[in-house]
Protein backbone atom coordinates (compact mmCIF):
# COMPACT_ATOMS: atom_id res chain seq x y z
CA UNK A 1 0.00 0.00 0.00
CA UNK A 2 1.15 3.47 -0.68
CA UNK A 3 1.87 6.23 1.78
CA UNK A 4 -0.85 8.65 0.79
CA UNK A 5 -3.83 6.46 1.51
CA UNK A 6 -4.21 7.29 5.24
CA UNK A 7 -4.13 11.00 4.49
CA UNK A 8 -6.61 10.60 1.66
CA UNK A 9 -8.94 8.74 4.00
CA UNK A 10 -8.70 11.52 6.57
CA UNK A 11 -9.48 14.12 3.92
CA UNK A 12 -12.49 12.12 2.78
CA UNK A 13 -13.67 12.02 6.39
CA UNK A 14 -13.31 15.78 6.60
CA UNK A 15 -15.35 16.19 3.42
CA UNK A 16 -18.00 13.83 4.80
CA UNK A 17 -18.23 15.76 8.08
CA UNK A 18 -18.55 19.04 6.15
CA UNK A 19 -21.31 17.57 4.01
CA UNK A 20 -23.19 16.54 7.14
CA UNK A 21 -23.06 20.11 8.44
CA UNK A 22 -24.09 21.59 5.07
CA UNK A 23 -26.84 19.00 4.76
CA UNK A 24 -28.26 19.87 8.16
CA UNK A 25 -28.11 23.55 7.26
CA UNK A 26 -30.13 22.95 4.10
CA UNK A 27 -32.68 20.99 6.10
CA UNK A 28 -33.63 24.42 7.47
CA UNK A 29 -35.99 25.29 4.65
CA UNK A 30 -38.61 23.14 2.91
CA UNK A 31 -37.31 24.34 -0.45
CA UNK A 32 -33.77 23.01 0.07
CA UNK A 33 -34.42 20.26 2.58
CA UNK A 34 -34.46 17.42 0.10
CA UNK A 35 -31.09 18.46 -1.29
CA UNK A 36 -29.78 18.74 2.25
CA UNK A 37 -30.76 15.18 2.98
CA UNK A 38 -29.07 14.09 -0.23
CA UNK A 39 -25.88 15.92 0.79
CA UNK A 40 -25.91 14.01 4.05
CA UNK A 41 -26.32 10.75 2.18
CA UNK A 42 -23.43 11.60 -0.15
CA UNK A 43 -21.30 12.42 2.88
CA UNK A 44 -22.13 9.02 4.29
CA UNK A 45 -21.26 7.31 1.01
CA UNK A 46 -17.88 9.07 0.88
CA UNK A 47 -17.20 8.05 4.47
CA UNK A 48 -18.05 4.41 3.73
CA UNK A 49 -15.94 4.22 0.58
CA UNK A 50 -13.01 5.89 2.31
CA UNK A 51 -13.22 3.44 5.19
CA UNK A 52 -13.22 0.48 2.82
CA UNK A 53 -9.82 1.67 1.56
CA UNK A 54 -8.40 1.31 5.05
CA UNK A 55 -5.64 -1.25 5.19
CA UNK A 56 -7.01 -2.66 8.43
CA UNK A 57 -9.88 -4.10 6.45
CA UNK A 58 -8.99 -7.46 5.02
CA UNK A 59 -12.24 -9.33 5.08
CA UNK A 60 -14.47 -7.76 2.45
CA UNK A 61 -16.94 -10.58 2.01
CA UNK A 62 -18.29 -10.37 5.56
CA UNK A 63 -18.68 -6.64 5.22
CA UNK A 64 -20.39 -6.88 1.87
CA UNK A 65 -22.93 -9.39 3.15
CA UNK A 66 -23.64 -7.19 6.16
CA UNK A 67 -24.03 -4.06 4.07
CA UNK A 68 -26.35 -5.67 1.51
CA UNK A 69 -28.47 -7.21 4.24
CA UNK A 70 -28.70 -3.95 6.17
CA UNK A 71 -29.50 -1.91 3.05
CA UNK A 72 -32.26 -4.32 2.04
CA UNK A 73 -33.91 -4.20 5.45
CA UNK A 74 -33.50 -0.42 5.67
CA UNK A 75 -34.98 0.15 2.21
CA UNK A 76 -37.93 -2.09 2.97
CA UNK A 77 -38.62 -0.32 6.25
CA UNK A 78 -38.39 3.13 4.68
CA UNK A 79 -40.79 2.21 1.88
CA UNK A 80 -43.34 0.36 3.96
CA UNK A 81 -43.69 2.59 6.98
CA UNK A 82 -46.91 4.59 7.43
CA UNK A 83 -46.42 8.27 8.13
CA UNK A 84 -48.38 7.90 11.36
CA UNK A 85 -45.85 5.24 12.40
CA UNK A 86 -42.89 7.57 11.89
CA UNK A 87 -42.14 7.92 15.62
CA UNK A 88 -41.79 4.14 15.97
CA UNK A 89 -39.58 3.99 12.91
CA UNK A 90 -37.27 6.72 14.17
CA UNK A 91 -37.30 5.09 17.60
CA UNK A 92 -36.28 1.75 16.16
CA UNK A 93 -33.56 3.29 14.00
CA UNK A 94 -32.24 5.16 17.06
CA UNK A 95 -32.01 1.83 18.81
CA UNK A 96 -30.12 0.22 15.93
CA UNK A 97 -27.68 3.12 15.80
CA UNK A 98 -27.10 2.91 19.53
CA UNK A 99 -26.63 -0.85 19.36
CA UNK A 100 -24.14 -0.51 16.49
CA UNK A 101 -22.11 2.03 18.47
CA UNK A 102 -22.05 -0.18 21.55
CA UNK A 103 -21.09 -3.21 19.45
CA UNK A 104 -18.21 -1.27 17.90
CA UNK A 105 -16.89 -0.50 21.38
CA UNK A 106 -17.36 -4.09 22.55
CA UNK A 107 -15.72 -5.38 19.39
CA UNK A 108 -12.73 -3.07 19.90
CA UNK A 109 -12.43 -4.27 23.48
CA UNK A 110 -12.33 -7.90 22.39
CA UNK A 111 -9.97 -7.13 19.56
CA UNK A 112 -7.44 -5.71 22.02
CA UNK A 113 -7.87 -8.65 24.39
CA UNK A 114 -7.57 -11.19 21.55
CA UNK A 115 -4.31 -9.61 20.56
CA UNK A 116 -3.11 -10.36 24.09
CA UNK A 117 -2.82 -6.68 24.98
CA UNK A 118 -4.08 -4.69 27.94
CA UNK A 119 -6.31 -1.77 26.89
CA UNK A 120 -4.76 1.54 28.01
CA UNK A 121 -6.63 3.78 30.45
CA UNK A 122 -8.04 6.15 27.82
CA UNK A 123 -9.42 3.30 25.77
CA UNK A 124 -11.03 1.65 28.76
CA UNK A 125 -12.79 4.86 29.72
CA UNK A 126 -14.09 5.58 26.23
CA UNK A 127 -15.20 1.96 25.79
CA UNK A 128 -17.08 2.07 29.10
CA UNK A 129 -18.79 5.29 28.08
CA UNK A 130 -19.66 3.93 24.68
CA UNK A 131 -21.18 0.77 26.15
CA UNK A 132 -23.21 2.79 28.66
CA UNK A 133 -24.72 5.24 26.15
CA UNK A 134 -25.10 2.68 23.36
CA UNK A 135 -26.70 0.12 25.65
CA UNK A 136 -29.22 2.56 27.13
CA UNK A 137 -30.07 3.86 23.67
CA UNK A 138 -30.61 0.34 22.35
CA UNK A 139 -32.97 -1.09 24.97
CA UNK A 140 -34.59 2.28 25.71
CA UNK A 141 -35.45 2.73 22.03
CA UNK A 142 -36.75 -0.82 21.69
CA UNK A 143 -39.06 -0.21 24.64
CA UNK A 144 -40.21 3.14 23.25
CA UNK A 145 -40.87 1.34 19.96
CA UNK A 146 -42.91 -1.35 21.74
CA UNK A 147 -44.97 1.29 23.50
CA UNK A 148 -45.65 3.29 20.34
CA UNK A 149 -46.41 0.20 18.28
CA UNK A 150 -48.79 -0.81 21.07
CA UNK A 151 -47.00 -4.08 21.62
CA UNK A 152 -47.30 -3.16 25.28
CA UNK A 153 -49.45 -0.68 27.23
CA UNK A 154 -48.46 2.92 26.60
CA UNK A 155 -49.32 3.99 30.13
CA UNK A 156 -46.44 4.63 32.52
CA UNK A 157 -45.36 1.50 34.33
CA UNK A 158 -44.15 2.16 37.83
CA UNK A 159 -43.09 -0.03 40.69
CA UNK A 160 -42.11 0.79 44.26
CA UNK A 161 -38.67 2.22 44.83
CA UNK A 162 -38.18 2.77 41.09
CA UNK A 163 -35.78 5.68 41.44
CA UNK A 164 -33.61 4.01 44.12
CA UNK A 165 -33.40 0.89 41.92
CA UNK A 166 -32.33 2.97 38.91
CA UNK A 167 -29.82 4.82 41.00
CA UNK A 168 -28.31 1.64 42.39
CA UNK A 169 -28.05 0.23 38.86
CA UNK A 170 -26.17 3.34 37.78
CA UNK A 171 -23.92 3.09 40.82
CA UNK A 172 -23.40 -0.58 40.05
CA UNK A 173 -22.35 0.39 36.55
CA UNK A 174 -19.91 2.99 37.89
CA UNK A 175 -18.41 0.52 40.37
CA UNK A 176 -17.92 -1.98 37.56
CA UNK A 177 -16.28 0.62 35.35
CA UNK A 178 -13.85 1.62 38.11
CA UNK A 179 -13.10 -2.06 38.56
CA UNK A 180 -12.53 -2.40 34.84
CA UNK A 181 -10.18 0.58 34.78
CA UNK A 182 -8.11 -1.12 37.47
CA UNK A 183 -8.29 -4.53 35.81
CA UNK A 184 -8.93 -3.88 32.10
CA UNK A 185 -8.81 -7.53 31.03
CA UNK A 186 -11.60 -8.73 33.31
CA UNK A 187 -14.30 -9.85 30.87
CA UNK A 188 -16.77 -10.90 33.59
CA UNK A 189 -16.92 -7.39 34.96
CA UNK A 190 -17.24 -6.08 31.43
CA UNK A 191 -20.26 -8.28 30.72
CA UNK A 192 -21.94 -7.40 34.02
CA UNK A 193 -21.44 -3.75 33.13
CA UNK A 194 -23.00 -4.31 29.72
CA UNK A 195 -25.97 -5.97 31.41
CA UNK A 196 -26.41 -3.00 33.72
CA UNK A 197 -26.53 -0.57 30.81
CA UNK A 198 -29.14 -2.65 28.95
CA UNK A 199 -31.38 -2.92 32.02
CA UNK A 200 -30.98 0.81 32.67
CA UNK A 201 -32.32 1.58 29.19
CA UNK A 202 -35.47 -0.44 29.89
CA UNK A 203 -36.05 1.05 33.34
CA UNK A 204 -35.46 4.54 32.01
CA UNK A 205 -38.30 4.37 29.46
CA UNK A 206 -40.69 2.16 31.46
CA UNK A 207 -42.21 4.92 33.64
CA UNK A 208 -42.73 7.34 30.74
CA UNK A 209 -46.27 7.65 29.43
CA UNK A 210 -47.50 7.56 25.84
CA UNK A 211 -48.16 11.29 25.68
CA UNK A 212 -44.55 12.01 26.56
CA UNK A 213 -43.05 9.89 23.82
CA UNK A 214 -42.11 12.89 21.63
CA UNK A 215 -39.69 13.89 24.34
CA UNK A 216 -38.30 10.40 24.81
CA UNK A 217 -37.82 9.87 21.09
CA UNK A 218 -35.98 13.20 20.82
CA UNK A 219 -33.83 12.37 23.81
CA UNK A 220 -32.97 8.92 22.48
CA UNK A 221 -32.15 10.56 19.15
CA UNK A 222 -29.64 12.67 21.01
CA UNK A 223 -28.31 9.59 22.79
CA UNK A 224 -27.81 7.73 19.52
CA UNK A 225 -25.66 10.65 18.38
CA UNK A 226 -23.68 10.68 21.60
CA UNK A 227 -23.23 6.92 21.26
CA UNK A 228 -21.72 7.44 17.80
CA UNK A 229 -19.47 10.14 19.24
CA UNK A 230 -18.37 7.81 22.01
CA UNK A 231 -17.57 5.15 19.42
CA UNK A 232 -15.56 7.86 17.65
CA UNK A 233 -13.54 8.37 20.83
CA UNK A 234 -12.90 4.62 21.04
CA UNK A 235 -11.59 4.56 17.46
CA UNK A 236 -10.01 8.03 17.71
CA UNK A 237 -11.96 8.98 14.61
CA UNK A 238 -12.78 12.70 14.43
CA UNK A 239 -15.49 12.34 11.81
CA UNK A 240 -17.48 10.00 14.06
CA UNK A 241 -17.07 12.46 16.89
CA UNK A 242 -18.28 15.38 14.75
CA UNK A 243 -21.25 13.55 13.24
CA UNK A 244 -22.27 12.20 16.62
CA UNK A 245 -21.98 15.62 18.25
CA UNK A 246 -24.21 17.17 15.55
CA UNK A 247 -26.90 14.58 16.13
CA UNK A 248 -26.48 14.86 19.88
CA UNK A 249 -27.04 18.62 19.69
CA UNK A 250 -30.03 18.21 17.37
CA UNK A 251 -31.72 15.73 19.70
CA UNK A 252 -31.15 17.88 22.77
CA UNK A 253 -32.58 20.96 21.07
CA UNK A 254 -35.70 19.10 19.97
CA UNK A 255 -36.07 17.63 23.45
CA UNK A 256 -35.94 21.10 24.94
CA UNK A 257 -38.47 22.47 22.45
CA UNK A 258 -40.87 19.64 23.27
CA UNK A 259 -40.48 20.15 27.00
CA UNK A 260 -41.09 23.86 26.66
CA UNK A 261 -44.21 23.22 24.57
CA UNK A 262 -45.55 21.00 27.35
CA UNK A 263 -44.44 23.46 30.02
CA UNK A 264 -42.47 20.81 31.86
CA UNK A 265 -38.87 20.23 32.72
CA UNK A 266 -37.03 17.27 31.30
CA UNK A 267 -36.65 15.84 34.80
CA UNK A 268 -40.41 16.07 35.26
CA UNK A 269 -41.05 14.20 32.00
CA UNK A 270 -38.55 11.47 32.84
CA UNK A 271 -39.38 10.86 36.45
CA UNK A 272 -42.96 11.92 37.21
CA UNK A 273 -44.88 9.17 35.34
CA UNK A 274 -47.27 11.88 34.04
CA UNK A 275 -50.64 10.52 32.95
CA UNK A 276 -50.63 7.60 35.36
CA UNK A 277 -53.70 7.10 37.51
CA UNK A 278 -52.43 9.01 40.51
CA UNK A 279 -51.95 12.26 38.61
CA UNK A 280 -55.27 11.89 36.80
CA UNK A 281 -57.48 11.90 39.87
CA UNK A 282 -56.17 15.28 40.93
CA UNK A 283 -57.66 17.03 37.91
CA UNK A 284 -61.06 18.13 36.69
CA UNK A 285 -64.38 18.29 38.46
CA UNK A 286 -64.90 22.05 38.49
CA UNK A 287 -67.02 22.32 35.35
CA UNK A 288 -69.51 19.50 35.92
CA UNK A 289 -72.63 21.63 35.97
CA UNK A 290 -71.99 23.45 32.74
CA UNK A 291 -73.55 22.45 29.46
CA UNK A 292 -72.17 22.16 25.97
CA UNK A 293 -73.95 23.12 22.76
CA UNK A 294 -74.00 20.44 20.13
CA UNK A 295 -74.81 21.03 16.46
CA UNK A 296 -75.07 18.84 13.37
CA UNK A 297 -72.73 18.77 10.38
CA UNK A 298 -75.07 20.81 8.19
CA UNK A 299 -75.05 23.71 10.60
CA UNK A 300 -71.29 23.36 10.96
CA UNK A 301 -70.86 23.49 7.18
CA UNK A 302 -72.89 26.72 7.10
CA UNK A 303 -70.73 28.32 9.77
CA UNK A 304 -67.58 27.40 7.88
CA UNK A 305 -68.86 28.23 4.41
CA UNK A 306 -70.00 31.72 5.31
CA UNK A 307 -66.88 32.59 7.29
CA UNK A 308 -64.18 34.81 5.88
CA UNK A 309 -61.32 33.10 7.64
CA UNK A 310 -61.05 29.63 9.12
CA UNK A 311 -58.20 28.21 11.16
CA UNK A 312 -58.05 24.44 11.36
CA UNK A 313 -56.47 23.02 14.51
CA UNK A 314 -55.57 19.39 13.89
CA UNK A 315 -54.68 17.13 16.79
CA UNK A 316 -53.42 13.63 16.92
CA UNK A 317 -57.01 12.38 17.04
CA UNK A 318 -57.34 13.52 13.44
CA UNK A 319 -54.30 11.52 12.39
CA UNK A 320 -55.46 8.42 14.25
CA UNK A 321 -58.78 8.65 12.39
CA UNK A 322 -56.82 9.08 9.12
CA UNK A 323 -58.96 12.14 8.46
CA UNK A 324 -56.20 14.35 7.05
CA UNK A 325 -57.21 13.74 3.43
CA UNK A 326 -60.84 14.70 4.14
CA UNK A 327 -59.59 17.74 6.02
CA UNK A 328 -57.63 18.82 2.96
CA UNK A 329 -60.73 18.31 0.83
CA UNK A 330 -62.72 20.46 3.25
CA UNK A 331 -60.08 23.17 3.01
CA UNK A 332 -60.21 22.98 -0.81
CA UNK A 333 -63.99 23.36 -0.80
CA UNK A 334 -63.79 26.33 1.59
CA UNK A 335 -61.15 28.02 -0.53
CA UNK A 336 -63.39 27.54 -3.53
CA UNK A 337 -65.96 29.67 -1.64
CA UNK A 338 -63.31 32.31 -1.00
CA UNK A 339 -62.67 31.41 2.62
CA UNK A 340 -59.12 31.93 3.82
CA UNK A 341 -57.88 28.68 5.38
CA UNK A 342 -54.89 28.23 7.66
CA UNK A 343 -53.68 25.34 9.76
CA UNK A 344 -52.47 25.96 13.30
CA UNK A 345 -49.91 23.42 14.45
CA UNK A 346 -49.06 23.04 18.11
CA UNK A 347 -45.50 21.79 18.72
CA UNK A 348 -46.79 18.64 20.43
CA UNK A 349 -49.67 18.02 18.03
CA UNK A 350 -48.30 14.69 16.86
CA UNK A 351 -46.29 11.88 18.35
CA UNK A 352 -42.93 13.45 17.59
CA UNK A 353 -41.65 16.96 16.85
CA UNK A 354 -43.10 18.18 13.55
CA UNK A 355 -45.10 14.99 13.07
CA UNK A 356 -48.37 16.78 12.25
CA UNK A 357 -46.68 18.73 9.48
CA UNK A 358 -45.57 15.50 7.82
CA UNK A 359 -49.05 13.99 8.12
CA UNK A 360 -50.60 17.06 6.49
CA UNK A 361 -47.91 17.20 3.83
CA UNK A 362 -48.78 13.61 3.00
CA UNK A 363 -52.35 14.75 2.41
CA UNK A 364 -51.01 17.37 -0.04
CA UNK A 365 -51.54 20.35 2.22
CA UNK A 366 -49.08 23.01 1.00
CA UNK A 367 -46.57 23.83 3.73
CA UNK A 368 -47.21 27.54 3.20
CA UNK A 369 -50.62 27.04 4.87
CA UNK A 370 -49.13 25.49 8.01
CA UNK A 371 -48.56 27.97 10.82
CA UNK A 372 -46.55 27.49 13.99
CA UNK A 373 -48.06 28.40 17.32
CA UNK A 374 -46.27 31.74 17.72
CA UNK A 375 -47.27 32.87 14.24
CA UNK A 376 -50.90 31.87 14.36
CA UNK A 377 -51.89 32.92 17.88
CA UNK A 378 -52.15 36.65 17.04
CA UNK A 379 -54.38 35.65 14.08
CA UNK A 380 -57.14 34.06 16.12
CA UNK A 381 -58.72 37.41 17.02
CA UNK A 382 -59.32 38.03 13.33
CA UNK A 383 -60.56 34.49 12.73
CA UNK A 384 -64.25 33.81 12.21
CA UNK A 385 -64.24 30.08 12.90
CA UNK A 386 -61.60 27.88 14.51
CA UNK A 387 -62.17 24.22 13.65
CA UNK A 388 -60.64 21.93 16.27
CA UNK A 389 -60.27 18.33 15.09
CA UNK A 390 -59.16 15.78 17.64
CA UNK A 391 -57.14 18.21 19.72
CA UNK A 392 -57.84 18.88 23.37
CA UNK A 393 -55.23 19.93 25.91
CA UNK A 394 -53.41 22.17 23.44
CA UNK A 395 -56.52 24.40 23.10
CA UNK A 396 -57.52 24.48 26.77
CA UNK A 397 -57.68 28.11 27.96
CA UNK A 398 -57.21 26.91 31.54
CA UNK A 399 -53.52 26.70 30.73
CA UNK A 400 -53.52 30.50 30.65
CA UNK A 401 -55.37 31.46 33.83
CA UNK A 402 -56.19 28.50 36.07
CA UNK A 403 -53.33 28.18 38.52
CA UNK A 404 -54.69 24.94 39.93
CA UNK A 405 -54.76 23.20 36.55
CA UNK A 406 -52.02 20.62 35.89
CA UNK A 407 -51.50 22.14 32.48
CA UNK A 408 -51.25 25.71 33.79
CA UNK A 409 -48.54 27.62 31.94
CA UNK A 410 -48.45 25.30 28.95
CA UNK A 411 -48.38 27.34 25.73
CA UNK A 412 -51.66 26.80 23.90
CA UNK A 413 -53.31 27.67 20.61
CA UNK A 414 -55.66 30.49 21.57
CA UNK A 415 -58.74 29.12 19.88
CA UNK A 416 -60.98 30.82 22.46
CA UNK A 417 -60.02 34.19 21.01
CA UNK A 418 -61.63 33.34 17.67
CA UNK A 419 -65.20 34.53 17.08
CA UNK A 420 -66.53 30.97 16.98
CA UNK A 421 -65.06 27.56 17.64
CA UNK A 422 -66.26 24.22 16.30
CA UNK A 423 -64.88 21.20 18.10
CA UNK A 424 -65.08 17.76 16.50
CA UNK A 425 -64.82 15.15 19.21
CA UNK A 426 -65.99 11.62 19.87
CA UNK A 427 -67.39 12.36 23.30
CA UNK A 428 -66.70 14.40 26.35
CA UNK A 429 -63.66 12.44 27.53
CA UNK A 430 -60.78 14.43 28.93
CA UNK A 431 -57.50 14.76 27.06
CA UNK A 432 -54.15 13.08 27.73
CA UNK A 433 -53.56 15.14 30.82
CA UNK A 434 -56.95 14.10 32.20
CA UNK A 435 -58.03 17.73 32.50
CA UNK A 436 -61.51 19.00 31.61
CA UNK A 437 -61.44 21.54 28.81
CA UNK A 438 -63.35 24.72 29.58
CA UNK A 439 -63.25 25.74 25.92
CA UNK A 440 -66.04 23.21 25.29
CA UNK A 441 -68.34 25.00 27.71
CA UNK A 442 -67.92 28.50 26.37
CA UNK A 443 -70.80 30.24 24.61
CA UNK A 444 -68.87 30.68 21.38
CA UNK A 445 -68.04 26.98 21.16
CA UNK A 446 -70.19 24.37 19.48
CA UNK A 447 -69.51 20.64 19.47
CA UNK A 448 -69.78 18.18 16.61
CA UNK A 449 -69.87 14.77 18.22
CA UNK A 450 -68.63 11.90 16.09
CA UNK A 451 -65.49 10.39 14.64
CA UNK A 452 -63.19 12.89 12.99
CA UNK A 453 -63.32 11.15 9.63
CA UNK A 454 -67.13 10.90 9.41
CA UNK A 455 -67.69 14.40 10.64
CA UNK A 456 -65.20 16.02 8.31
CA UNK A 457 -66.63 14.03 5.39
CA UNK A 458 -70.12 15.29 6.31
CA UNK A 459 -68.78 18.83 6.54
CA UNK A 460 -67.28 18.46 3.07
CA UNK A 461 -70.65 17.31 1.77
CA UNK A 462 -72.39 20.20 3.49
CA UNK A 463 -69.98 22.82 2.19
CA UNK A 464 -70.24 21.44 -1.35
CA UNK A 465 -73.94 22.17 -1.36
CA UNK A 466 -73.54 25.81 -0.32
CA UNK B 1 -4.71 12.02 29.10
CA UNK B 2 -3.23 11.36 25.70
CA UNK B 3 -3.09 14.00 23.04
CA UNK B 4 -5.53 12.09 20.85
CA UNK B 5 -8.21 12.08 23.52
CA UNK B 6 -7.72 15.79 24.14
CA UNK B 7 -8.07 16.56 20.42
CA UNK B 8 -11.20 14.42 20.36
CA UNK B 9 -12.75 16.41 23.18
CA UNK B 10 -11.93 19.71 21.44
CA UNK B 11 -13.50 18.45 18.21
CA UNK B 12 -16.56 17.21 20.08
CA UNK B 13 -17.20 20.50 21.85
CA UNK B 14 -16.72 22.60 18.72
CA UNK B 15 -18.95 20.31 16.67
CA UNK B 16 -21.65 20.56 19.33
CA UNK B 17 -21.59 24.35 19.04
CA UNK B 18 -21.93 24.12 15.26
CA UNK B 19 -24.78 21.66 15.68
CA UNK B 20 -26.66 23.94 18.06
CA UNK B 21 -26.20 26.95 15.76
CA UNK B 22 -27.32 25.13 12.63
CA UNK B 23 -30.22 23.23 14.15
CA UNK B 24 -31.68 26.13 16.10
CA UNK B 25 -32.55 27.74 12.77
CA UNK B 26 -34.62 24.81 11.53
CA UNK B 27 -38.39 25.58 11.64
CA UNK B 28 -40.79 23.23 13.49
CA UNK B 29 -42.35 22.21 10.18
CA UNK B 30 -39.22 20.24 9.39
CA UNK B 31 -38.50 18.76 12.79
CA UNK B 32 -39.57 15.23 11.90
CA UNK B 33 -37.40 15.03 8.76
CA UNK B 34 -34.60 16.65 10.77
CA UNK B 35 -34.90 13.91 13.31
CA UNK B 36 -34.94 11.04 10.85
CA UNK B 37 -32.20 12.67 8.79
CA UNK B 38 -29.92 13.30 11.73
CA UNK B 39 -30.79 9.82 12.87
CA UNK B 40 -29.35 8.50 9.62
CA UNK B 41 -26.20 10.52 10.24
CA UNK B 42 -25.82 8.91 13.66
CA UNK B 43 -25.52 5.64 11.74
CA UNK B 44 -21.99 6.87 11.03
CA UNK B 45 -20.86 4.34 13.61
CA UNK B 46 -21.05 2.13 10.53
CA UNK B 47 -17.52 3.30 9.82
CA UNK B 48 -16.41 1.88 13.13
CA UNK B 49 -18.37 -1.29 12.48
CA UNK B 50 -16.61 -1.75 9.13
CA UNK B 51 -13.21 -1.50 10.81
CA UNK B 52 -14.18 -4.02 13.49
CA UNK B 53 -15.81 -6.45 11.04
CA UNK B 54 -13.02 -6.22 8.52
CA UNK B 55 -10.48 -8.32 10.35
CA UNK B 56 -8.98 -11.33 8.68
CA UNK B 57 -9.77 -14.01 11.24
CA UNK B 58 -13.09 -15.05 12.69
CA UNK B 59 -12.81 -13.71 16.19
CA UNK B 60 -15.75 -12.82 18.37
CA UNK B 61 -15.10 -9.20 17.47
CA UNK B 62 -15.72 -9.93 13.79
CA UNK B 63 -19.13 -11.39 14.62
CA UNK B 64 -19.95 -8.36 16.75
CA UNK B 65 -18.70 -6.14 13.95
CA UNK B 66 -20.87 -7.95 11.43
CA UNK B 67 -24.00 -7.41 13.53
CA UNK B 68 -22.98 -3.77 13.96
CA UNK B 69 -22.59 -3.37 10.18
CA UNK B 70 -26.09 -4.74 9.57
CA UNK B 71 -27.72 -2.56 12.26
CA UNK B 72 -25.84 0.59 11.29
CA UNK B 73 -26.61 0.02 7.62
CA UNK B 74 -30.34 -0.31 8.41
CA UNK B 75 -30.02 2.93 10.35
CA UNK B 76 -28.25 4.75 7.52
CA UNK B 77 -30.23 3.51 4.53
CA UNK B 78 -33.60 3.49 6.29
CA UNK B 79 -33.00 6.93 7.76
CA UNK B 80 -31.97 8.69 4.56
CA UNK B 81 -34.63 7.02 2.42
CA UNK B 82 -37.51 7.69 4.77
CA UNK B 83 -36.39 11.31 5.16
CA UNK B 84 -36.39 11.71 1.41
CA UNK B 85 -39.82 10.12 1.21
CA UNK B 86 -41.14 12.64 3.70
CA UNK B 87 -39.45 15.66 2.16
CA UNK B 88 -40.76 15.00 -1.31
CA UNK B 89 -44.26 15.41 0.13
CA UNK B 90 -43.54 18.94 1.29
CA UNK B 91 -44.89 21.09 -1.52
CA UNK B 92 -45.58 24.74 -1.87
CA UNK B 93 -48.69 24.43 -3.98
CA UNK B 94 -50.62 21.33 -4.73
CA UNK B 95 -49.57 19.69 -7.96
CA UNK B 96 -52.55 18.36 -9.82
CA UNK B 97 -52.00 14.73 -10.68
Amino acid sequence: MTEWIPSAIQICYLIAASLFILGLKQLGSPATARRGNLLGAIGMLIAIVATLLDREILNYSTILVGMVLGSAIGTLMAQRVEMTAMPQMVGLLNGFGGAASALVAIGEFWKVLDAGLVPPLDDTITIVLSVLIGGITFTGSLLAFAKLQELMPGAPITFPAQQPVNLSLLIGFLVCSVYLVLDPTNTTVFLIMLGFSLVLGVLFVLPIGGADTPVVISLLNSFSGLAASAAGFVLMNNMLIIAGALVGASGIILTEIMCRAMNRTLANVLFSAFGSKTTLSAAGGAVQDKTVRSIDAEEGAMMLGYARSVVIVPGYGMAVAQAQHSVRELADQLERLGVEVKYAIHPVAGRMPGHMNVLLAEANVPYTQLYDMEDVNPEFERTDVALVIGANDVVNPAARHDHSSPIYGMPILEVDRAKHAIVIKRGMNAGFSGVENELFYQDKTVMLFGSAKDMVAKLVGGVKEL
Amino acid sequence: MTEGLMTGIVVFVLATFIGVEVINKIPPTLHTPLMSGSNAISGISLVGALLVAGEQNWHLSVILGFIAVVLAMINVVGGFLVTDRMLQMFKKKEVKA
